[in-house]
């Protein structure tokens, strides 16, 4: 069937901040099914709150609203706009989520909007669990036994027919948030009030717990003539019980029969089609009992969803791009397999590699929240490796986590019975407590009855240990070969092609079949390193002197049974067979490399780094630089290869790049791809700090690395040199000091003089950074920064209380340097820029002010000889500008200012890294929007429930949003708004601020009196408030009696909560206000000059509508005024 | 961690793997080819179809689910040797009696492990199915590469003869549906019990005959329809089987699967010709040119039909695959026979194709030609 004619415009909906269980997945399917439309010849209308992403990039929509996700706003741009169709299926559960509320309240009906993808009602069988069950009923599917319940007490009495332990289940919600397993009626009592309040219907399901039962997902694609294909089936390592997302995964299933996987596939088809998704793709997730087989039906996602990323990138079927092209009518035998090429995209692809995904936590930034996993999605990233056996894919996955860690390795435990705690309850490192466990002699069948772990998965784990032990046995035999053979035997380069053996002594030749085993199994060099007891180096030139490098294979969707034409690689090490007389070698997998006719560059073949798996810190903004520089290198016609790990990404899609290397971004891995693709030059500082810190290994290895010289890397980053930088220049530093010891650290501080900044070296995202206002203190958390980053001094600044801080973007080619965008922090100094509300342009200081900013940033870039990206951080206390932090690299604020200026900021300085000067790419002046454009971050504080929500200088915030307009005021409502803050238009507000605020509260309070609201204070605020002759009513404090503002928190008497921490380690009730406050989702304002904003929102608010505009009409108003 | 391998597979093109001996003790010579499916080892091992063949697994891990009792498709397994790149060590399925290792061990089929299998897969697809060798015994692969050499191709070779039935027995009706009382006679070329699973859960009674049952004992069985089985090897060479065939057309509805396809080919006065590595998976695309739809098939064919050379225009092309657009069913246009390249019993691979059967029932019933 044909592409449909009758439409023509059709809107997408993001799925906006990056938050737990809705990452840069989004990103991806959005950007694909963006592209996949236009294509076609359709328009396509874009909204998505996230300025982070490549699908809000101007060029990959028609028209972009960088708008907050609600249905209000998206009902404005539909009246706008009139799109013909509306595709709800590619922006996870909030794209979902706003089409039900845009049906609900006619929208759709009134404007005349097709949904296309899944109507409706499919939507609301898949999400409504009752409809669910009826549906699952009616094709004779079983699913847990389950009822719902509207309110506690229809709960209460479910719970005791089913009885415990029983899974609580809130309706429309994402990620399974407010979801758990109950075990005792209070446990009940709680988990299901708060998931009755989070769900959007108040609605939640009680069942019977399937904990322990093997757990399976299917990812399915339907097209409008009813075709239906499995893209990928994934097997969880972690049993039901641990959400998975949180879950270790693997693809394809291992442990199901061919008949158990049809009885499975025969139900995801069944349910495809009942739940009534016409076209598009849907993940069903299946639950079996391991001991009698038992198929029950756990949940379907009637969208592209997390796991279809995983899924893509794990066959190489693009699933968002063709269920775009399946939503406008296709059906998959039209489409062709891209990897293929001669193929149609209508099978199943086949796969001859094991994938591994592996979650990535952020528990560090939370210490207090509860680290055991359960059926609430809490990890913040993932990584995912490829390797030719489970156990080469886990190992690969688990250094590619980045957490230290060289691959599967032990954690110490006290005993026994801590060991089995660790066993029973899944946490992070449960994967490494088994290892623990094999070695303490621990049986297969024990380790399985505590983790319900499947027996395949822990006999691989155990065979892994066994293979470990011996490679340790063999570290006398290993180090006279090893020291022998690096720098003499030098490998023949025909070698490869006749299979003989090389020349090697026969204990040469013993010790290089044991190397090519460990490597089988995953063994990094590190790790072999350490049981050989020698440096990594040594195993790595060892390594290429006796070729055992890495076979580098194809992932082509069909298991080498057609050619592929699409360069997507992981590595993985065979054992290379002989060629006796007249064997000739297969042709190589390796596409012919094709030869560039580079523009204007000297430069023919880039590598570009990527960022690994997303963290606190490091996550969508870098990759998205990544992107970049991968779109402006191959516009230069320069060949470009990507190496990333992260399924989540669109630098990992294989249309991103020239060449996809989907491989751990560590020394050895990189290197490895060095040697064989040859570059000109890698791209080290756009993938944040992951590739940052290969840099000097790279370099000492002798590979170019493009851009800013090393020896400015280290100007800016080594703390002595970069003083003395500034001495030279004359700039001002808050005074600092760096401590190697405790004694040391106290000195320093003194020295300079309280409150200071503690943080270690070589750290993203304010990792450990806090700032100390007494000795105390400073022992405390010098201690902890001394801890996470241990032999590196931790370093102390002059902390400038009440300052304004300011973040720069620069961009220079060595010699013209120009000044992205200017971003003023709207919260004091203090909390990390990442988390902090920032504007731009800068809408408080004055010009001086700016201009000094700016003289001394480009004096800064001069020095330095920036060739690509560069941020400053700088203070500006009465008037005068200090540094704080010169960062020679893309910072997470890269896209925020290129949406904000509409300058590409990373292509042009990836074209300067090519040789490319900023002249000549017409960008010698810094552009000041005639608009306001705000950033806000998204915290995942609702995940954690209980731990305290202030802003402070550790970064904690997973995603960012972008709000538009022409004044600041609605700019920021926009930005509050997209950031899931509410602010209220009437009603009241709590007020209790701390000491030194309290002064200030006062202009903040007689605003909101005069907007209306009426006000709340504990006795302090109000008796201040009082004094000015404000209205405040008292209220009690938690401790103070009843009723006190928990209780009005909790009844919902209260619309806003400003609460300002009265010191750095805030008082328990201070705390409980806050977390209630966050997990019932009422806004939370932690800084006074976070209130100031709000309050001017409001009162704009109140003043006149919002009003939508598309990100190319703003980019018109800078070229107009021009 | 031994130097030396304990076996070694050996391609008649000079290509040899060392690889860990597994499975009988042994040397086993036939044609290697290449199967996709990621599941169903145990379905394929027991697939008489493989006879001739060694059969090398493209995905990696092999014997995860170990073996059960149930899961098999005739009553031993026929591959001659068995490639995989990593065998299990343990069984890991409520079904399981036994890992595939003891399995393999007490049927006698000598296999390897730890071979490169996609390097194996690659050959293959460039240079075409090759004749090879797996030995557990042989320490020298110049020796194993002289004797594969020496080793007969099975084109023009009858394999049927291998592994069709002694003598007919009976598989009674497991449900009393559509096709009741109706009777079914299996031209056995080396059926899979599948096949007969689908008809008996049909209502039909099933007699399997020997592939050189003549067509008069085949009518005197009162067959109210005639299934002409899967098997394996070249179809041109099972010349009785075709003599038989062209005796049955016009006298009673039939359905060829497979080789049984292949053979009615050939009956019609058409050719078949040898694919270049043959299509073994269980994800192949084929489309119904009568609906338009798209099923996900198991597949299993080294030979294929020429459509286009069956003379007299009776035969009309019903199946394509969308991968190479090779032939995968036809149907006479006056008589009451069809047939499909793959395989509608599945096992291993998609369901999808089941409904064929529901067309025979039709078919037998009078219902459609």
């Amino acid at each position: 069937m044909p592409k449909r004619t009758d439409i023509k415009k059709i809107m997408i909906i993001g799925s906006g901040p990056i938050v737990i269980g809705q990452a840069c997945e989004f990103d991806y399917s959005g950007t694909q099914a963006c592209k996949a439309l236009r294509e076609e010849g359709y328009s396509v209308i874009l909204v998505n709150s996230n300025p982070a992403t490549i699908m809000t990039d101007p060029e990959v929509a028609d028209r972009t609203y960088i708008e907050p996700i609600t249905a209000e706003i998206v009902e404005k741009i539909i009246e706008k706009e009139r799109p013909d169709a509306l595709l709800p299926t590619l922006g996870g559960q909030t794209a979902l989520n706003v089409t039900v509320q845009l049906a609900e309240r006619g929208t759709l009906d009134r404007f005349n909007v097709e949904l296309i993808g899944a109507k409706i009602d499919a939507i609301k069988r898949a999400e409504d669990r009752s409809l669910f069950k009826k549906t699952m009923e009616s094709i004779g599917l079983e699913i847990p036994k389950a009822s719902h319940a509207h309110t506690l007490e229809e709960a209460q009495s479910m719970a005791k027919a089913t009885g415990f332990p029983c899974v609580i289940r809130p309706s429309f919600t994402l990620g399974g948030s407010g979801g758990g397993v109950a075990y005792n009626t209070e446990e009940f009592d709680r988990i299901a009030s708060r998931g009755l309040e989070l769900s959007l219907t108040s609605e939640i399901s009680v069942e019977e717990s399937v904990a322990g039962w093997k757990e399976f997902e299917l990812e399915v694609m339907r097209d409008r003539a009813d075709n239906v294909v499995i893209v990928c089936s994934i097997e969880n390592v972690d049993p039901m019980g641990v959400h998975t997302g949180d879950s270790i995964t693997v693809a394809p299933a291992q442990t199901l029969s061919d008949i158990e996987y049809q009885q499975m596939r025969n139900a995801a088809i069944k349910i495809i089609r009942a739940i009534g998704v016409e076209t598009g793709g849907s993940n069903i997730q299946f639950a079996v009992h391991p001991d009698s087989g038992r198929l029950l039906v756990i949940e379907m996602n009637p969208r592209v969803s997390r796991s279809s990323a995983l899924a893509s990138k794990a066959t190489g079927f693009p699933i968002a791009k063709i269920a775009a092209k399946l939503a406008i009518g296709y059906t998959l035998d039209e489409l062709p397999n891209d990897i293929t090429g001669l193929t149609p995209a209508c099978f199943e692809p086949a796969i001859d590699y094991v994938v591994v995904k592996i979650p990535r936590f952020a528990f560090e930034k939370f210490p207090s929240a509860d680290p055991t996993l359960g059926i609430q999605m809490k990890s913040v990233g993932e990584t995912m490796a490829i390797g030719r056996t489970f156990i080469e894919a886990l190992q690969k996955g688990l250094r590619g986590l980045e957490i230290k860690r060289d691959g599967w390795e032990a954690i110490e435990v006290s005993g026994p019975d801590e060991l089995k705690q660790k066993l029973a309850i899944p946490t992070a490192e449960r994967i490494f407590y088994i290892k623990t466990a094999l070695k303490s002699g621990m049986s297969i069948d024990d380790i399985y009855a505590l983790t319900k772990i499947d027996r395949w998965f822990l006999r691989h784990l155990a065979a892994l240990l066994i293979e470990e032990e011996a490679i340790a046995a063999s570290a006398d035999q290993m180090r006279s070969c090893l020291d022998a053979s690096v720098g003499s035997a030098v490998a023949s380069p025909s070698r490869r092609d006749t299979g003989l053996p090389p020349a090697q002594s026969a204990q040469q030749q013993a010790a290089a079949q044991i190397l090519r085993r460990a490597k089988q199994f995953g063994f990094s060099d590190r790790q072999l390193a350490k049981l050989w007891g020698v440096d990594a180096s040594t195993i790595r030139r060892t390594r290429e002197a006796w070729d055992i490098v890495p076979t580098y294979y194809l992932v082509d969707t069909c298991a080498a049974e057609f050619e592929a034409r699409t360069p997507y690689y992981y590595s993985t090490y065979e054992q290379i067979p002989l060629r006796l007389e007249g064997a000739v070698a297969p042709a190589p997998e390796a596409h012919p490399a094709h030869a560039p006719a580079a523009r204007g560059s000297q430069v023919r073949k880039v590598m570009v780094l990527g960022g690994g798996p997303n963290r606190i810190g490091q996550g969508i903004e870098f990759d998205y630089c990544c992107v970049h520089a991968a779109f402006a290198l191959r516009e230069l016609g320069i060949e470009v290869i990507m190496v990333n790990s992260n399924p989540e990404t669109v630098s990992t899609d294989y249309d991103t790049s020239d060449k996809l290397y989907f491989e751990p971004v560590t020394l050895e891995d990189v290197l490895n791809i060095v040697r064989r693709e040859k570059p000109d030059g890698v791209i080290v500082q756009f993938g944040g700090q992951t590739p940052l810190n290969l840099a000097t290994g790279l370099a000492q290895e002798g590979v170019p690395i493009l851009g800013t010289p090393a020896s400015s890397v280290d100007r800016a980053e080594d703390r002595e040199k970069f003083k003395q930088l500034l001495d030279e220049l004359a700039i001002r530093q808050p005074p600092s000091g760096t401590a190697l010891n405790m004694e040391d650290a106290k000195l320093t501080a003194r020295a300079i003089g309280y409150p200071c900044l503690v943080r270690p070296s070589y750290v993203l995202g304010g990792r450990a950074m806090e700032i100390v206002y007494d000795d105390e203190q400073l022992k405390l958390f010098a201690q902890r920064a001394f801890d996470v980053s241990p032999g590196f001094p931790v370093l102390i600044d002059k902390f400038l209380e009440d300052a304004i801080e300011v973040d720069v973007d620069v961009v220079g080619d060595g010699e013209t340097f120009v000044v992205g965008g200017i971003l003023e922090h709207i919260e004091e100094a203090g909390i990390h820029s990442g988390d902090s509300a920032m504007v731009l342009p800068p809408h408080t200081l004055n010009d001086d002010t700016l201009e000094e900013i700016r003289r001394t940033a480009i004096a800064l870039a001069k020095a330095l000889g920036i060739i690509g990206l560069m941020n400053i951080q700088c203070a500006v206390k009465d008037d005068t500008v200090y540094i704080l932090e010169v960062n020679p690299r893309a910072s997470r604020t890269v896209p925020f200012v290129s949406k904000a200026v509409g300058v590409p900021l990373a292509k042009i300085a990836t074209r300067a890294m090519a040789g490319i000067k900023l002249k000549d790419q017409g960008l010698t002046q810094e552009i000041t929007p005639p608009y306001m454009a705000v950033k806000e971050s998204v915290f995942p504080f609702q995940r954690f429930a209980g731990v305290d929500i202030i802003l402070g200088p550790e970064m904690r915030s997973t995603g960012e949003v972008m709000g538009l307009d022409e004044a600041f005021g609605p700019a920021f409502v926009k930005s509050q708004i997209a950031a899931g803050q509410n602010l209220p238009a009437t009603g009241t507000v709590f007020l209790s601020v701390k000491n030194r605020d309290k002064r200030s509260v006062i202009l903040v309070a007689q605003q909101l009196e005069a907007l209306g609201f009426s006000l709340i204070a504990t006795q302090g605020t109000a008796k201040v408030l009082q004094r000015y002759g404000i209205h405040a009513v008292h209220v009690n404090k938690i401790h103070e009696g009843r009723p006190n503002i928990l209780d009005k928190i909790k009844n919902g008497e209260v619309q806003l909560v400003i609460n300002t921490p009265s010191g750095r380690l805030p008082r328990a009730d201070e705390v409980q206000i806050r977390s209630a406050a966050a997990s019932l989702g009422i806004p939370c304002i932690t800084t006074l000059a976070g209130a100031q904003a709000s309050v001017n929102g409001i009162a704009s608010l109140k003043r006149s509508p919002l009003s939508v505009k598309p990100i190319q009409a703003y980019h018109q108003m800078i070229a107009g005024r021009a | 961690m031994s130097v030396h391998p304990s076996a070694w597979l050996v391609l008649e093109d000079g290509t040899a793997f060392a690889g860990n001996a597994i499975g009988a003790s042994g040397e086993a010579f036939g044609e290697a080819v290449f199967h996709t499916g990621m599941s169903g080892y145990q379905e394929i091992l027991t697939d008489p179809s493989y006879k001739g063949q060694i059969v090398c697994m493209t995905y990696p891990h092999i014997g995860n689910y170990g073996v059960n009792e149930e899961d098999v498709e005739s009553r031993r397994p026929w591959v001659e040797g068995f490639v995989v790149r990593d065998l299990s060590p343990i069984a890991s399925n409520h079904r399981a009696t036994e890992t595939l290792d003891a399995y393999l061990k007490r049927h006698g089929i000598v296999a390897i492990s730890g071979v490169d299998t996609r390097a194996l897969t690659l050959i293959l697809r460039q240079q075409g199915s090759l004749k090879a060798v797996v030995s557990t015994t042989e320490s020298d692969p110049h020796k194993l590469l002289k004797r594969v050499r020496a080793s007969k191709d099975i084109v023009g070779i009858d394999l049927v003869k291998d592994v069709t039935a002694d003598k007919a027995y009976e598989w009674p009706a497991t449900s009393t549906a559509s096709g009741a009382r109706k009777r079914i006679t299996v031209m056995d070329f080396g059926v899979k019990r599948n096949i007969l699973r689908h008809l008996a859960s049909r209502g039909f009674h099933v007699t399997v005959v020997p592939a050189r049952t003549s067509a008069s004992e085949v009518l005197q069985t009162k067959p109210n329809g005639v299934l002409l089985s899967n098997g394996p090897g070249d179809p041109a060479a099972v010349t009785y089987a075709v003599e038989t065939i062209r005796k049955l057309m016009g006298q009673v509805p039939m359905m060829g699967i497979c080789l049984g396809h292949q053979l009615l080919g050939l009956a019609y006065g058409g050719e078949t010709f040898k694919l270049k590595f043959g299509h073994h998976g269980a994800n192949h695309p084929v489309q119904d040119l009568g609906t338009g739809k798209v099923e996900i098939t198991s597949q299993n064919h080294n030979f294929a039909v020429r459509v286009e050379s069956i003379p007299g225009g009776k035969v009309a092309l019903t199946h394509k695959n969308l991968n190479d657009g090779t032939v995968e069913g036809m149907r006479h246009t006056e008589l009451p026979i069809f047939s499909i390249q793959y395989h509608p019993e599945a096992s291993p691979g998609p369901h999808d194709a089941c409904y064929l059967f529901d067309r025979f029932v039709e078919s037998v019933n009078g219902g459609r030609k």
